[in-house]
């Protein structure tokens, strides 16, 4: 029996970046907004805390901030031909789960996308011709440019205390930053953390070969920092823990030491969590999703929350199968190629290497991501492909490997796993261990894709998401040519030892690589071959607005957040600005 | 894709009590068995020692040798017209697995049916006329008289070396035993374990009363002792850490001391552990399971494995979902009382007790055996006359802890609050001090207590979780008022410093507090292959080279715990394999 | 932040003491209730490492069990005997988080009689219980359960046990269940779990424990005291 609540000006479905983004400007804006979130509130002060956030197991082993798989999970296949199978237990990708979704561990890289990223059809087809791009690369222009969208990242940039270096301040190239960015309007709000040893080895190398090494860009804050929001942010402790862990010190920037401070002591916010979100109530005719179905699961009651506006933040697997399930959209149809929802899906093509320095001093135990040093030269067009034979690239990253001690221990490879050697060599190269990453993009592919999975249900009855992806053919030369690159880099640090680490031909969803999922409910300005339009809301439901990498065309060669921030406050101001004064669609195809 | 096998002449389905003798008998007439058990090879030597095995709150409390509900469970409504919802936890029955099944944690009481138990139906039509039986009240003889299955109930009682006092010697009554029961050919196996103090007050009372008090008939042995596979059983310790627990001592009866070491041993047995049978392969033309589908939960390869017989013992829910998923025989609809599997499903009217509490007596309850009280069987069966009482059948009632195990056995007088500092004076001051007396009730079978395939729950493979329709009926909850009368009775004539209230099973049937493993029928045994699943040697009726073992076959449930008949029951049927099935395949029964 | 939001911080308390001194908190305006001096008290342990709970949460269990287990000539609080620590450890453990419990949907709200039906584990049922119990105390006494003086533990727990208290969206009754059920397990099982340290609660009942052979015992002493000093499964690895 489903007890229908009264109606809200706003839900947002997931309360993690796009969440806790879109609640506070439309509650700055007047609205009432509740929060459904599926998981636990996660409060920094209260359950992140010395002692105990220092547990290498519990977080980054047993994953406890992150998806319960044990309700949910997806089912993955590599080929359209395969069968899909339950993702059992996340491995290749670990979304978060409870307040503030995977925003309270990541690492905090926090990058822009290049302006020719925003257009990077028409500039492949401008630079190599009419029919250099594959029938299967299905990428596409994103339907808004650089420039309109760079405000927005320097809002965000500005929640988040962002610690860089600049490398093109409004037109003005300056070194020690990445010359290759988009002009920024400001300077980064915070100077860079401190660069490890083996980034700065890294850098003076990637020097001596021309490139342009400048310190990696983190949503850590390296000093003291009060935000936009007036919230204060605590100084980085590079205490070797970040990724998959939460910031005592609130230096990282989360959703709940950002923005969620504020929003608690809002009246017009209200937050339900262990609130699972089973369905969007879609109005076909008239063209609006006119509430939202949930199961308390504190005592098993079920909902129905109307709300004016529904905002679908729940992470790109969650958005995808809520259109789905809920019939918004033409689903994608591998077969035909129709439809939208659940095309496009992209990913993010890493491969890394190691090396070892027997005479260098790295510390391992203190660093985050920030730490590192990294190179743009070789990522997105800031490289000419002529004859290459792929498209595509991504930044290479250097840092100092080894810490915490149960999966950071590096040793060369073909050490034995046990015994006495085993344990010798661990010694011998905890202190002198670095770890390299090309951050490849991932182009669209018209057979990488997500759908309903037609076997496996959830705990709720739900058909699970299905995933169908491998990496394409281009990622795989991409990524042999940034490798063959990055050793040459590796190799001007002159180590005592290194090795590459290429990816192995098929994707395996069991290793950790990335959490980077993009796209299904894709950007673009065509009712036909998009599901949202350039402000985020949804073609079919003009009360809808979709959150998140989902509406990414392709992955480009970053890591996804800073532009999934700079987006959401983009689509925020659409909505309160423009939606507000006059609801409908606010682009007409 | 499905790995066939060679075919083998038997298969068992579980390896319990009934699939333990089912194969050491088949071995022996020189038949090459497959056992195919779900659960882990699980061997006293290794898995109960000291300390570990004392461990209360990790066998009692969280049940670590019991069934995993996230793989399987069974849905529970009390009627027809309801949604059954699953039993997440395990509660009010707590199904066993791992190789020798719930055998290798049981209490041990170890009974024979009265003489008046296995024509039911006929005895009391015959004394208190037809109306005496209500409409819905679907009870029946059962195929098999005491007689006929004297010298197997006395075959596994020897096999278990079990510990009592006869009291029907031949037809001699013997003061101090139980004067009530069908005549037995021989004493019990071993001498009856030494009495408790709560036993001892029992006795007292209950002769004092006019009752006939006897010691627990008890595979806990009371002495070592070796059976007749020439296996030797420890003597029990007492230890109070019976029932949910292994023995450590081997004292308590169960396959893996009584039968394991043997049928291991023989070349023509093969176990296969982590074995989860999934369906049977039915050729319904030809009356036959051809084989048996399993999935290999090592390594997660399906195989099938074809048998000339196929036995099941994979207890009452698995038996019937087997079948039922099968298509083996008619399904049981209760809307016309049509088909029978899934048919006369029973439980036990437990929880009738009521507390007694002695200020100037030591209990000593963590000195215990799990089958070691003294009863009485004056208020079983027909062993009293009904007439005018309204209900049929009756109740054991004894007395003696099983435990003191303090997590859960506290007994405090009535009214005490459940925390603070009254609470801790009075358990602190009784504990010692106290002890219940309890009465298991019959349950008859009723048109509607069933079981029948849940339309919207899974197991981990995919298959429908049984469907319990259950609860407790008219003739229940008047026999455990009755009862209640009893027990006052009876506690009053300890003169105890408190006595509590009694209390009797009242109420819905509640999933969550436990009762009983005592869960029977489903498969029922009968003379009419339209009104029963198998005949009287526990052959089904639709399926020649299928065999079914286990309380599945009972028409309904005695005051008894079942593993006595269960374990008579399966020699039965094994003997009637060995000497005319196996010398002429087909019906041994022609309808 | 009010004086009632400023999270527990035990380690800031300083080493050596006991769950009691915890269990009033830092700005207590209100006299904790004299207790008895305990009966065989062990040293008073050191705060040790929570596995599940956070402080807030070890708050309210330390103050919880105090009130079902209270120090007296018995025997010591219930949080000093480590019942706390107990219901912390199988919160982290396999049982905490669900393992051999059918968690497949639909879920649907039943009758009483047919058992647990939530899609929540046991650490997510305590957690989001005593996330409750703390919001519902702030609505009647002012302050959380573990800053309330003990006869208003007493009577706040009261409450929950028989459903009066109106808990937000959650069973205060089968909160109380749970959580009386894990305080008796602490304070009663080997003390390998982390609680009944001492074998205090052992000692109190006259409960032997280890090796439980008593074959060669029970005819004498039928009748008969009993006496020995308790041992668990750790004096026989």
């Amino acid at each position: 029996m489903v007890t229908r609540l009264k109606e809200v000006d706003a839900v947002t479905v997931g309360l993690g970046w796009t969440g806790a983004i879109m609640a506070r400007e439309l509650t700055k804006a007047g609205l009432n907004v509740v929060s459904l979130e599926r998981g636990p509130d996660r409060i920094p002060g209260e359950d992140f805390i010395l002692p105990s956030v220092r547990d290498e197991l519990r977080y980054a082993g047993r994953l406890e901030l992150m998806w319960d798989n044990s309700l949910d999970t997806l089912t993955f296949r590599n080929f359209p031909v395969e069968e899909a199978l339950p993702i059992r237990r996340i491995g290749a990708f670990l979304p978060g789960e409870g307040v503030g979704g995977s925003g309270i561990h990541w690492g905090a890289l926090h990058w822009r996308f290049l302006p020719s990223d925003f257009r990077i059809r028409s500039t492949l087809t401008e630079r190599y011709g009419a029919n250099a791009i594959p029938a299967d690369m299905t990428i596409a222009d994103w339907p808004l440019s650089f420039d309109e969208i760079e405000p927005f990242y320097d809002r965000f940039d500005k929640i988040c205390g962002v610690s860089g270096k600049a490398g093109n301040v409004r037109g003005q190239k300056i070194e020690g930053g990445n010359i290759f960015e988009g002009p920024r309007s400001n300077e980064y709000p915070n100077a860079p953390i401190k660069s490890s040893n083996a980034g700065l080895m890294f850098g003076t190398a990637a020097k001596s070969l021309g490139y342009h090494p400048f310190p990696a860009p983190v949503a850590i804050a390296s000093a003291a920092y009060t935000n936009a929001e007036n919230v204060p942010l605590g100084a980085c402790e590079y205490c070797g823990f970040c990724n998959r862990v939460a910031c005592e010190t609130n230096a990282k920037a989360s959703p709940n030491s950002t923005l969620l401070p504020t929003l608690r002591l809002e009246p017009k916010f209200q937050l339900r969590t262990r609130c699972f979100v089973t369905k969007l109530n879609y109005d076909k005719a008239a063209k609006k999703v006119v509430s939202v179905t949930y199961t308390d699961m504190r005592n098993g009651e079920e909902y129905e929350q109307p709300a004016g506006i529904v905002l679908l933040t729940s992470y790109v697997f969650s958005n995808v199968q809520h259109l789905l399930l809920a019939g918004i959209g033409e689903p994608y149809d591998h077969a035909t190629g129709k439809g939208v929802v659940g095309k496009n899906y992209a990913y993010q093509f890493e491969a890394g290497a190691a090396a070892f320095f027997e005479d260098k001093e790295l510390n391992p135990f203190w660093g985050s991501a920030g730490t590192a040093v990294c190179i743009d030269d070789f990522n997105g067009e800031n490289f000419d492909h002529g004859g290459l034979g792929f498209f595509g690239g991504g930044y290479f990253t250097c840092n100092t490997a080894s810490a915490p001690p149960i999966a950071g221990r590096s040793v060369p490879h073909g050490t034995p796993q046990w015994g006495s050697e085993w344990k010798r060599a661990t010694v011998k190269w905890y202190h002198h261990a670095a770890r390299f990453n090309t951050q490849g993009s991932v182009y669209a592919n018209r057979d990488n894709f997500m759908d309903l999975d037609p076997t496996y249900k959830d705990a709720f009855g739900r058909p699970l998401l299905r995933l169908t992806y491998n990496g394409p053919e281009n990622e795989h030369k991409m990524s042999r040519y940034l490798l063959d690159k990055l050793e040459g880099i590796i190799k001007a640090m002159a180590p005592t030892h290194y090795e590459m680490h290429p990816r192995p031909k098929t994707f395996t969803v069991v290793p950790y690589q990335s959490t980077h999922n993009t796209g299904g409910t894709m950007m673009g300005s065509d009712p036909k071959t998009s599901v949202v339009n350039r402000y985020l809301q949804a073609w079919d439901a003009h009360n809808l607005f979709v959150e998140g990498a989902s509406v990414f065309p392709q992955q480009h060669g970053y890591n996804p957040t800073g532009t999934v921030g700079a987006l959401a406050y983009w689509s925020a101001q659409a909505i309160t600005t423009q939606y507000l004064k006059s609801p409908g669609p606010l682009v007409h195809a | 894709m499905t790995i066939t096998l060679k075919e083998t002449d038997a298969v068992v389905v579980g390896v319990g009590w009934t699939g333990s003798i089912l194969a050491r008998e088949l071995t022996k007439a020189g038949l090459n068995v497959v056992g195919l058990e779900r659960g882990a090879k699980r061997m006293p030597r290794e898995n109960f020692t000291i300390p570990s095995v004392r461990d209360d709150l990790k066998y009692a409390v969280r049940q670590e040798l019991f069934q995993d509900t996230q793989l399987e469970t069974v849905t529970v409504r009390h009627s027809p017209g309801e949604t059954a919802l699953p039993i997440r936890r395990l509660g009010s029955f707590l199904p066993g697995t791992d190789l020798g099944g719930a055998g290798a944690h049981w209490n041990g009481m170890t009974w024979r049916w009265l003489p008046s138990d296995h024509k039911l139906r006929s005895h009391v039509t015959e004394r208190y006329g037809k109306s005496a039986i209500p409409d819905e009240m679907t009870i029946e003889d059962f195929p098999v008289s005491y007689d006929e299955l004297e010298p197997f109930y006395d075959k596994f009682e020897k096999l278990c070396g079990v510990s009592g006092k006869a009291g029907n010697l031949r037809g001699t009554k013997i003061d101090g035993g139980n004067v009530f029961e069908g005549p037995r050919q021989n004493e019990y196996p071993n001498p009856p374990l030494v009495r408790s103090m709560a036993g001892e007050i029992m006795d007292k009372a209950a002769r004092s009363l006019g009752y006939h008090p006897f010691p627990a008939p008890s595979s806990n042995a009371s002495e070592t002792y070796t059976n007749p596979e020439g296996l030797t059983l420890g003597a029990c310790e007492y230890c109070g850490h019976c029932e949910r627990f292994g023995c450590e001592a081997n004292a308590k009866a169960s396959p893996n001391v009584c039968i394991l070491p043997a049928l291991l041993a023989d070349q023509r047995f093969e176990l296969r552990d982590y074995a989860q049978v999934k369906e049977l392969v039915y050729d319904k033309a030809a009356r036959k399971v051809r084989a048996v589908r399993y999935v290999d939960t090592r390594t997660g390869e399906e195989y099938e494995q074809p048998a000339g017989i196929v036995v099941l013992g994979a207890y009452v829910f698995n038996n019937v979902l087997l079948m039922l998923t099968a298509g083996i025989g008619e399904p049981y609809d209760y809307r016309t009382g049509k088909g029978a599997v899934g048919k006369n499903y029973c439980y036990q009217v437990s929880g009738n007790g009521i507390g007694v509490f002695f200020a100037d007596k030591e209990i000593n309850p963590f000195m215990a055996a799990g089958a070691h009280g003294v009863l009485i069987d004056d208020f079983n069966g027909d062993n009293f006359d009904h007439s005018g009482l309204g209900f049929i059948g009756g109740a054991w009632i004894q007395a003696g802890p099983t435990n003191g195990r303090p997590i859960l056995t506290r007994p405090v007088p009535p009214g005490t609050p459940r925390w603070g500092r009254e609470w801790k004076q009075a358990t602190a001051k009784w504990y010692n001090h106290a002890f219940g007396i309890g009465a298991s009730g019959c349950n008859y079978a009723h048109r509607e207590n069933f079981l029948d395939l849940d339309p919207t729950y899974r197991d981990a493979l995919g298959r429908p979780l049984i469907r319990m329709s259950y609860n407790f009926r008219d003739n229940d909850y008047k026999l455990a008022q009755y009862l209640g009368g009893v027990l006052e009775r009876l506690a009053r004539a300890m003169n105890p410093t408190i006595m509590g209230k009694p209390n009797v099973k009242r109420g819905d049937y509640n999933v969550v507090p436990y009762q009983s493993t005592h869960n029977t029928g489903g498969t029922m045994s009968g003379t009419d292959p339209k009104t029963s699943a198998v005949n009287r040697y526990l052959q089904a009726w639709d399926a020649d080279n299928l065999f079914v073992m286990g309380a599945s076959v009972f028409p309904q449930n005695t005051s008894y715990n079942p593993t006595g008949v269960v374990g008579a029951l399966a020699y039965w049927s094994a003997h009637a394999i060995t000497t005319q099935y196996l010398k002429s395949p087909g019906p041994l029964v022609h309808a | 932040m009010t004086e009632e939001t400023i999270p527990r911080r035990r380690f800031l308390l300083g080493a050596g003491i006991a769950g009691t001194a915890v269990a009033t908190g830092l700005n207590q305006t209100e006299p904790a209730a004299a207790q008895a001096p305990a009966a065989a008290a062990p040293a008073a342990p050191q705060p040790e490492p929570l596995l599940a709970l956070n402080e807030t949460e070890h708050a309210f269990v330390v103050a919880a069990v105090d009130t079902l287990i209270p120090a007296d000539e018995l025997s010591p609080s219930g949080s000093d005997c480590g019942v706390a620590t107990y219901i912390d450890r199988q919160l982290a453990s396999a049982w905490g988080g669900g393992a051999k419990s059918y968690r497949a949907g639909p879920f649907r709200k039943g009758k009483p009689e047919q058992g647990y039906q939530l899609a929540l584990t046991p650490v997510e049922f305590m957690k989001a219980g005593i996330a409750a119990a703390n919001e519902w105390s702030r609505k009647t006494y002012g302050r959380d359960f573990d800053r309330l003086a003990a006869d208003k533990r007493v009577e706040a727990l009261k409450a929950i046990e028989a459903g009066k208290a109106e808990f937000a969206n959650f069973s205060a009754r089968a909160f109380f269940g749970r959580l009386h059920a894990m305080t008796m397990e602490g304070f009663f099982s080997d003390p390998i779990y982390g609680g009944n340290r001492n074998k205090a609660s052992w000692r109190m009942l006259g409960f032997p424990g280890l090796p439980a052979t008593y074959a060669h015992l029970i005819d004498e002493y039928r009748d008969k005291r009993y006496v020995a000093e308790p041992r668990s499964i750790e004096d026989f690895s």
